[in-house]
């Protein structure tokens, strides 16, 4: 199947390993990917922050990016439920493309749980809300990474609470994320794992963030990278 | 000068949020009570199996009944004043206090016994009766609790979340003898040693009134049938004792029929307090000889819900039926509490309704639809199905469009200048490149520790990892050439 990978612009510049690692995968899966060069940003902090007539432009020039693709994948819960929903509300003209979060695209679209990856480390699981909430795309994420050979895979504890993140939430209230953030930190390390996973590099780096400054030990690493990992990576 | 829907002097979200965060019984209480309800609530609505398609009746209901307000309105009018009782229209707080005051200068009484209620907070009556001599007594325990303690609500269903019973017994001891009857000397701090000493001190209360103030959870239009739903039965006393009742209830409580009442009394109690059936379910139509109150006004309160309903997509709020199962699941109401919220309505629907009854030109309500994180738990929980986290970025962007001006602020800049570089390949490119150099200059380690500027409230408690020296598409036009464009 030819899939086009909707990278996101905050992957783009903070995190492209993960892109590299959806682009691996998919092709090992047997599958061509493209990266249209004309994309740029969903919007979605714009939007969700209020500024909607500076976002509004970002969807039209979404749109014609991706046009004409039959499936879009991205790895982030949070823009694809920003394209899924709200590019309607921002430009009732557009007709967005079919985008998928990758655990929707290789489940739903693909039909594979099992993607051959290798990954010997004790991991635990963060469901972000907006692959919860929004897109609703429920235990696929633990389907794949059941399957992954190696992997000790540990429950969270009180998963589905957010980690406190929210975009610009973090940074107009700083407080009270921080006493999220705290709560969900003490969870993942009682979990006694190496690795914190997700479908969204804003959370991971949102818990990552605090994880790191505490020194506790425990990385983060987005689903992409753990499913395209195998035998023999360093 | 009593509240209108917020609190006055009580500061934006933020900052009001930053001090409840630092109170630490505050934040024990909250996570024990919350979370004790949270787990109710899904005990009993996971053994229904048609809670979907009851959640969609109720949904559906409501958003059909506002469309039609207007005649619904009109015809309980009609049935409430042929079932003998009186109707009062109040276009706001000071309308309806005023009605309210005369209503019970007109008996003669100095005093009202309370049933508790979201709308009478919400106008400040209590003050508004004091400033005319006439004591208000509330009889809802918590809000016993909170008036006697001098206190504010800070949940719309337990209004005393924040209080343990130990410091529920301090405020029975230090003020109970000032209102009426005193608490114990001995008094303890169990459960049924509070609750008899709040039973004696209401009892007094009961006995003695004349009028009673209540709310309502809704009315029918059909038949006139005003109803209301409580756990205690000291709702029920007052419903039942004093001669003069006076209902104050909010336009959009109303039902096209009496039969629309199946679907709500399933729906309200499991969300609320997590029981299958609420306790009390007191309705009355109009007056009864012999039978209750003989004299019964009706106070249908706008204050803002005219203008609500003219939203199109905040018009949702407004379905609200004051179950409060969107604070229990909100992690930030968790943490912060009722009070930062500085309305009589917090929580995510507090967050929603408050700046729309009060308008998004007030800066605390503006900063209510930014105190979440859009985690959506409230959209799930909600047995009305309100969108919250739709009304919530709505209410954001009315919030910034109202602020902007000829001179643009800080904000409004920097987003500008975000929008410029996000919306174009090439220049997210340059921004790549210079964010790498940058993000190179300030790291240590592979992180970037403290930053100064706006950025320094994230920094403060979370590293933050260096832009990539390679952006992915960089990688891509390197390895893989021309994109298709």
């Amino acid at each position: 199947m030819r899939i086009a990978l909707f990278i996101t612009c905050f992957n783009d510049t903070m995190f492209p390993d993960t892109g590299k690692a959806v682009v691996r995968l998919l092709e090992r899966l047997g599958h061509t990917v493209d990266f249209p060069a004309g994309q740029a940003c969903c919007g979605q902090m714009h939007f969700n922050t209020g500024y909607r007539r500076e976002a509004k432009p970002m969807v039209g020039r979404f749109a014609e990016a991706f046009a004409g693709y039959e499936a879009v994948v991205t790895p982030s819960g949070s823009c694809a439920g920003m394209v899924r929903d709200y590019h309607k509300v921002l430009d009732p003209e557009v007709d967005p493309p079919p985008v998928y979060e990758l655990s929707e695209l290789l489940v739903d679209v693909l039909g594979v749980t099992d993607v051959g990856a290798y990954f010997p480390h004790r991991v635990t699981y963060h469901p972000t809300c907006h692959s919860l909430r929004m897109l609703r795309v429920g235990d696929k994420p633990l389907k794949l990474l059941r399957a992954v050979r190696g992997i000790d895979l540990v429950e969270l504890p009180a998963a589905e609470s957010c980690c406190g993140f929210g975009g610009t939430f973090a940074l107009k209230n700083a407080d009270t994320s921080d006493a999220m953030l705290a709560d969900k930190m003490r969870h993942v390390q009682s979990t006694g794992a190496e690795v914190l996973t997700a479908g969204d590099n804003s959370c991971l780096m949102h818990i990552g963030g605090g994880l790191s400054r505490l020194r506790t030990g425990v990385g983060t690493r987005h689903l992409a990278e753990i499913l395209a990992a195998q035998e023999g990576d360093a | 000068m009593p509240d209108n829907v917020t609190w006055l002097g009580t500061p934006a979200f933020p900052e009001a949020a930053r001090t409840a965060l630092g109170n630490n019984q505050l934040r024990t209480n909250l996570r024990k009570a919350t979370g004790t309800i949270r787990d109710k609530r899904l005990a009993v609505t996971g053994e229904l199996a048609d809670w979907e398609q009851l959640r969609d009746a109720g949904a559906a209901l409501k958003l059909r009944t506002l469309r039609h307000l207007d005649s619904h309105l009109v015809r309980l009018e009609e049935a409430v004043t042929k079932a003998g009782g009186t109707v009062h229209w109040a276009a706001d707080a000071a309308e309806a206090n005023r009605i309210v005051t005369e209503l019970v200068r007109a008996t003669g009484q100095t005093e009202v016994v309370k049933v508790k209620s979201m709308a009478t907070a919400e106008i400040g009556l209590n003050e508004a009766l004091a400033e005319s001599g006439i004591s208000a007594y509330e009889t809802d325990l918590a809000e016993l609790i909170v008036q006697l303690g001098d206190d504010r609500p800070s949940h719309i269903l337990v209004p005393a979340i924040h209080r343990n019973r130990a410091e529920i017994r301090e405020i029975f001891r230090g003020a109970m003898g000032e209102w009426g009857r005193a608490a114990p000397d001995d008094l303890t701090d169990e459960p049924r040693d509070l609750a008899e000493a709040a039973r004696l001190h209401l009892r007094e209360k009961f006995l003695r009134a004349k009028v009673a103030v209540s709310g309502a959870n809704f009315a029918a239009a059909d038949t006139g049938t005003v109803g209301v739903v409580e756990s205690e039965g000291n709702g029920r006393m007052c419903l039942t004792l004093p001669e003069t009742l006076i209902t104050v209830m909010g336009i959009e409580k109303v039902l096209p029929s009496f039969a629309d009442l199946e679907v709500f009394l399933q729906l309200l109690p499991r969300s609320s307090t997590g029981e299958r059936m609420n306790p009390y379910t007191s309705m009355w139509t109009g007056t009864t000889e012999g039978d209750g109150p003989s004299d019964f006004h009706l106070v249908l309160l706008d204050n803002g819900r005219t203008a609500t309903l003219g939203d199109e997509v905040g018009r949702q709020a407004l379905g609200c039926i004051r179950c409060s199962a969107c604070l229990n699941v909100c992690p930030v109401y968790e943490r912060t509490g009722g009070h930062a919220y500085g309305s009589v309505y917090p929580g995510p629907i507090g967050a929603v309704l408050t700046p729309q009854l009060v308008g998004v030109a007030d800066k605390q309500a503006a900063s209510l639809p930014f105190a979440s994180t859009l985690c959506g738990a409230c959209y799930d929980a909600c047995p009305v199905k309100i969108n919250i986290p739709e009304v919530l970025v709505h209410l954001r962007a009315r919030a910034v469009d109202e602020k902007r001006g000829p001179v643009p602020s800080p904000e409004t800049l920097v987003m500008k200048a975000a929008a410029m570089t996000l919306s174009s390949p090439r220049r997210l490119g340059w921004a790549q490149r210079f964010g790498a150099i940058g993000g190179r200059l300030v790291s240590r380690g592979g992180r970037i520790g403290r930053l100064p500027g706006p950025l320094k409230r994230w920094s403060d408690t979370r590293d933050t990892p260096v832009p990539a020296r390679e952006s992915f598409r960089a990688w891509w036009q390197r390895t893989r050439g021309e994109g298709r464009s």
